[in-house]
């Protein structure tokens, strides 16, 4: 793993031009999550840009994977709003007063969305084929050979054309991931939210993954929240790092500020204990 | 001793009388099928609506399986034989005449509201067992409930639940006796009954009886296990249906009789023959 003081810096030169005036793509205002009497996240407000690829880090329990599933709707926002291009996820703010969203609405936004998790989380009853097209065919109404056409050319980007038939069963931890990340992006997300997608994988297929994501970052204009371990790769995708602890920001910025020269007492020592230095 | 020395003529009798038993034989096996079915349905549509996250469609089915899971099967028949027809013999004018006089299709009624409550726990239970993040990766992909639920869910979930429901087939099976007390429905145990009473000679019959449900839960259970191997190979888990012709027991049903259970393995290597006496687990 690159540590953070020799790794060249791949940054893009527009890094700097993400800012909050652009129209941000996911915007949390006010976030609160609590699991009964246990707050996760509180006061939270952050903004994601078109384009930007953000890495959240910080220890486990800090709130970063919540946040994802926040974004995806896989938990219930207990508090705040959360906008997706400008759009109320769960809730809206009508004079002051909390809404819930309609359920339709709700759906419209959430296919924009896409999400790899760290489990991968395929379909065992199908083909690698058929996880890949099912969603494209049945929820975005995609005819049946474009979206063969396309899961082919995707499954040629994530390096296995010739598994369109095997059973995901028959395939290793990082075969079945490059899987999930392919039909992830079958759907042509505007936001992919990455949850610690190689923490389940042998350390030497960890990179062939992480080779896809730099790939798809390099090639694609998706806004990617990331939550990751891998220190290097999120140095090298991403434009904006954020540390959380205890469910707060306590430091963002660019990586390459974040990883030589944090501005935090608590950043620094999260950062030597994962770095090991 | 004179009791052995006397068995043939016990089974003399048993065969002069095998077409009634045969007749009765046959309404226990369309009892147990068409209960079954029922059952079967019942249980899928209430064990899906019990595991909607809609109230208004969970909650009703919550209180039907509650209900038809609590009340007796012998106190349902009683009702639906005896009270039931009392209301029409009232009130000739009230329509379904023909349904309540209709004895045996009361008594399929019966076997498959009462197992197909208990079965719909073991769908519901299913459902739930399936891995959240399956679930999880559904909502990722946007997809809407009847979608996730046909495509995804039910499919791992049909797995899970087969041998539950197999078990409640066995136990269909066996409560479709009660049949007995039924009027103008004859099934294999009131034929039976008819055979012991006038003879006054129980051995053979209750020796016959103890044979047919055997046998009978046997294809049962042989027919369950292979739809489970099929389900399971199609989720990639196990090899194909060739496993359950191998000698190797599988999981019985715990609430089977002891007879069933001790005699299963041995009556399983039968049909396989030597070709097939690998162990499950070999690959071939």
């Amino acid at each position: 793993m690159p540590t953070p003081t020799d790794a060249a810096s791949t940054q893009p030169a527009e890094a700097a031009s993400f800012s909050a005036s652009d129209n941000p793509v996911i915007k949390f205002v006010d976030v609160e999550k609590r699991f009964g009497d246990n707050i996760v996240l509180k006061d939270l407000n952050f903004e994601v840009a078109q384009g930007e690829r953000v890495t959240l880090i910080g220890p486990s329990g800090s709130g970063k994977t919540t946040i994802l599933r926040l974004v995806m709707t896989l938990e219930e926002l207990t508090g705040g709003y959360i906008y997706i291009d400008g759009q109320p996820l769960t809730h809206e703010n009508r004079d002051g007063k909390r809404v819930p969203v309609s359920k339709k609405d709700q759906k419209k936004l959430r296919t924009r969305i896409g999400m790899v998790f760290q489990q991968f989380n395929l379909f065992p009853n199908m083909t690698v084929l058929q996880n890949i097209i099912e969603a494209p065919i049945h929820v975005l109404g995609q005819s049946q050979k474009d979206a063969i056409a396309k899961a082919h050319s995707l499954l040629e980007q994530v390096g296995l054309p010739d598994k369109a038939d095997a059973h995901p069963s028959s395939l290793s931890g990082g075969q079945q991931q490059r899987v999930a990340i392919a039909r992830a992006l079958a759907m042509d997300p505007e936001i992919l939210l990455l949850d610690e997608v190689t923490s389940a994988l042998d350390p030497e297929v960890v990179d062939d993954v992480l080779n896809i994501l730099r790939q798809v970052a390099d090639t694609t204009n998706v806004t990617m929240l990331i939550v990751t371990h891998e220190m290097g790769f999120a140095r090298d995708v991403s434009h904006k790092v954020m540390m959380f602890d205890g469910g707060h920001v306590v430091e963002e910025g660019h990586p390459d500020k974040i990883f030589t020269n944090p501005e935090q007492e608590r950043t620094r020592k999260f950062l030597s204990a994962v770095l090991g230095h | 001793m004179e009791f052995f020395e006397d068995w043939p003529r016990y089974f003399e009798v048993a065969i002069n009388w095998s077409d009634r038993l045969l007749a009765g034989l046959w309404t226990t096996v369309q009892l147990t099928l068409f209960g079954g079915i029922l059952a079967f349905v019942i249980a899928i549509t209430l064990g899906l609506l019990a595991g909607s996250p809609n109230g208004w469609l969970r909650i009703p089915a919550r209180i039907l399986i509650e209900f038809f899971r609590g009340i007796s099967l012998v106190v349902l028949l009683f009702w639906l034989m005896f009270v039931l027809p009392q209301i029409w013999m009232r009130n000739p004018d009230l329509p379904f005449r023909d349904l309540v006089y209709n004895t045996f299709l009361l008594g399929v009624i019966a076997l498959g509201l009462n197992y197909g409550a208990y079965g719909a726990e073991a769908v519901r239970a299913s459902l739930t067992t399936v891995a959240s993040g399956q679930w999880e990766a559904t909502t990722a992909l946007s997809m809407s409930w009847p979608h996730k639920m046909r495509r995804v869910i039910f499919p791992q979930a049909w797995a899970l639940m087969l041998p539950s429901l197999s078990n409640l087939w066995i136990h269909l099976l066996k409560g479709s006796a009660i049949a007995y007390i039924m009027p103008f429905v004859s099934d294999f145990t009131a034929e039976l009954n008819q055979l012991r009473r006038p003879t006054d000679i129980w051995f053979s019959h209750a020796f016959v009886g103890l044979v047919v449900y055997f046998i009978l839960a046997l294809i049962l259970t042989l027919f369950m296990q292979a739809l489970e191997a099929r389900a399971k190979h199609k989720l990639g888990r196990g090899p194909s249906l060739r496993e359950i012709l191998s000698p190797a027991p599988k999981a019985i049903p715990t609430e089977a009789p002891a007879t069933a259970r001790s005699a299963e393995p041995k009556n399983m290597a039968g049909p396989g023959g030597p070709s097939n006496s690998t162990p499950a687990g070999g690959v071939r």
